[in-house]
């Protein structure tokens, strides 16, 4: 259960204003900062719209140098060599290639040996740093927070002013500090961690705040269970989510080979270090769970508030409601499941590891520990997509994939695949998935589809069963 | 490059009462890769207004020949997930010009204003009356005032003022653009790039 703690020092500050304002190049009276970005991602989906108005504009990029960019989104998991098939998917991907060369923007495109989801790529090479301001036409920009940065979702419009001028014109978001006490016991992973916190303060709990993650349980994770947790920070309605740089960052840095502009990785750490909240800043919202109150989690629902243990039973009605709203009841019905249902032992139909939550190296070696010497359940289609070349190639060095093909299962070529469907990875009208990814809403696997998020271990159980089944079963 | 400008609209509504409704809802991924901004009303809501085997789904309420305008009286968290601005381009290319809703997602909200869409965040109990208020009665008209931030429910005379951040409502009364605003200010965004280095 949260609670509300309420202690203040006026002078001190808390990390997203070191950043915030340290990034304005101008405040706009009674409105808006306009505020520079030193880091820009785009993507084939959401970018072409931004580059059509700088022609139209006749204006050039600005600073290409700050931007990169992937094609990941609607890209084919399979054959990635061949021309992809889907006429307008194609177009997509060869529009953000031409956009790219014609402005100097440097481009990790399909086929190239570095590219990947973009919010995996940039953090494994070294583009995500502590102290940036971070944005990107992708809600789940909000990741890279785990470095201490601050990174959101923009909209195209935004992803246009960041091309023409490197800035974005926003006001600065109230601040909610969330703190998880304690350490999380045996199954529980980053993934669960987020999943409750999302179903205690609901889809849009966190709605006009940017979240700082921190106490034990926080600073127990590694950098990519970190970026998990920042990553669904989105999905209780948060501008973003932040976690304060520590050792654990700085070795993930120090073992990148190179970062640009950064010669000496050390005396950059040192500055790297004043990136946290003074003791006694004031937060608008301060909230406290403890990490033993969590269990493995699953969605029941089509949005990713609608979240329970794995051995729970389905709540009558939204939390803090007596009675089910006919929105609560919608979603219910959508999924086929009653108030009250229990979900464990629920046959599973799909199951999706992969997407930028949960398609880091990590992921993949839990999953494979539960999947090790075990056979996949006839009745489950698997869909196993890293997040990236390299993770893909990671994989190979640490033999997870001969793990994979001997349980039976095939590892796809790295994209965003069936998180939103935009490619063939299509979960089937009616069809039950569990799925790794950060979003359940009605279809948003492909039309009809039936999703239940869970982490790769709650998915590796489901995909070994064939059912809903409680992971630490297996471990 | 100017945009339409919103000063004043007076106008019927149609109303969603659902909470929660995500883009995913307002325009499904699928139609996502265009290149262009144009043509995403004909996709608004696809999945909800139309079956399967792609008729109209005469239960939803952009078919109901009863709701028609340029305002949509939405449900709570209207907006929320993913960032495509696509969503608020699919509800103005269909013709709404103002969303109303007790609280937005914030994505949504800045996208919306970013392209003359006005979002209106009124009192939840109000909300609900004016949703009442529009099934019983399909022709009950709102007026919403810009410059003076005022909702008004027309037949009962309700009024309330809303709020929305003083720069972007010079950008909507005038039909201003981002764009041109951070261009003439180039030499500032420089400064700052130098001073940066310098630190």
């Amino acid at each position: 259960m949260a609670t509300e703690k309420n202690h203040t020092n006026l002078e001190a500050k808390t990390l997203y204003d070191k950043i915030w304002d340290s990034h304005v190049v101008r405040s706009i009276a009674g409105g808006p900062d306009v505020l520079y970005i030193d880091r820009h991602y785009i993507h084939e989906v959401t970018s072409p719209q931004a580059f059509n108005g700088l022609k139209e504009r006749g204006i050039s990029v600005f600073r290409p140098g700050n931007t990169l960019a992937t094609a990941d989104h609607n890209i084919p998991t399979r054959d990635q060599h061949l021309p992809i098939r889907d006429e307008l998917s194609r177009n997509q991907v060869t529009r953000l290639s031409e956009n790219c060369s014609k402005y100097g923007i440097e481009l990790f495109g399909l086929n190239h040996s570095k590219n990947g989801i973009v919010h995996v790529i940039g953090p494994e090479l070294g583009f995500t740093l502590p102290g940036m301001t971070i944005v990107c036409g992708d809600s789940h920009t909000s990741t890279h927070g785990a470095f201490g940065t601050i990174a959101f979702g923009i909209g195209t419009s935004e992803v246009e002013m960041v091309l023409a001028a490197q800035c974005i014109i926003q006001p600065k978001s109230k601040k909610m500090r969330i703190s998880i006490n304690g350490l999380p016991g045996k199954g529980v992973t980053s993934k669960d961690i987020i999943m409750y916190v999302i179903s205690e303060i609901t889809t849009g709990g966190a709605t006009g705040y940017f979240v700082e993650f921190s106490g034990q349980a926080i600073r127990s994770l590694s950098m990519e269970a970190r970026m998990t947790i920042c990553n669904m920070s989105i999905e209780m309605g948060a501008r973003g989510g932040v976690i304060a740089p520590d050792e654990t960052t700085f070795n993930y840095l120090r073992k990148i080979p190179s970062i640009r502009g950064i010669d000496d990785i050390e005396a950059a750490i040192d500055k790297w270090k004043t990136l946290s909240t003074d003791e006694g800043a004031k937060f608008d919202r301060e909230l406290v769970f403890e990490a033993s109150d969590i269990n493995p989690m699953i969605t029941y629902g089509t949005n990713p508030g609608m979240g329970m243990s794995v051995d729970e039973a389905i709540p009558m009605a939204e939390k803090n409601s007596s009675e089910a709203s006919p929105s609560f009841l919608k979603s219910l019905n959508y999924m086929g499941f009653k108030p009250g249902m229990s979900l464990l032992g629920h046959p599973v139909d799909y199951v999706f590891i992969g997407s930028c939550t949960n398609g880091r190296i990590e992921d993949f070696r839990a999953f494979a520990g539960i999947i090790k010497g075990r056979k996949k359940s006839d009745n489950v289609t698997a869909l196993i997509v890293p997040g990236s070349k390299l993770v893909e190639e990671q994989m190979a060095a640490e033999g997870l994939i001969e793990i994979y093909t001997a349980a039976g299962f095939e590892v796809r070529q790295p994209g965003c695949s069936s998180c939103l469907a935009m490619n063939e990875d299509k979960i089937p009208q009616g069809k039950y998935a569990v799925s790794t990814s950060n979003r359940n809403f009605e279809g948003r696997q492909g039309p009809g589809s039936r999703t239940m998020l869970a982490s790769p271990l709650t998915a590796a159980a489901a995909a070994i069963t064939g059912r809903i089944s409680d992971p630490r079963e297996f471990l | 490059m100017p945009k339409e400008k919103f000063t004043i609209l007076e106008s019927t509504c149609v109303p969603l009462p659902l909470e929660n409704v995500d883009t995913d809802q307002i325009i499904p991924a699928r139609f996502l890769s265009a290149t262009s901004r144009e043509g995403f009303g004909d996709n608004l809501f696809r999945d909800w207004r139309y079956t399967k085997s792609g008729e109209k789904n005469s239960d939803f309420v952009l078919n109901n020949s009863r709701f028609e305008g340029k305002v949509l009286v939405a449900g709570k968290n209207f907006g929320s997930g993913s960032s495509r601005e696509h969503a608020v381009w699919a509800i103005f290319d269909y013709g709404f010009r103002a969303v109303v809703s007790s609280f937005f997602a914030d994505i949504f909200m800045n996208n919306s204003l970013n392209n003359g869409l006005l979002p209106i965040v009124i009192p939840a109990d109000l909300l609900s009356n004016l949703q009442d208020l529009i099934r019983k009665d399909p022709g009950s008209k709102v007026h919403i005032d810009l410059a003076n931030q005022t909702f008004t429910i027309v037949p009962t005379g309700e009024s309330v003022a809303f709020s929305i951040n003083p720069y972007k409502k010079e950008c909507m009364l005038g039909g201003l653009d981002d764009i041109d605003f951070l261009l003439a200010i180039k030499d500032q965004i420089i400064s700052y790039e130098e001073n940066k280095k310098r630190v």
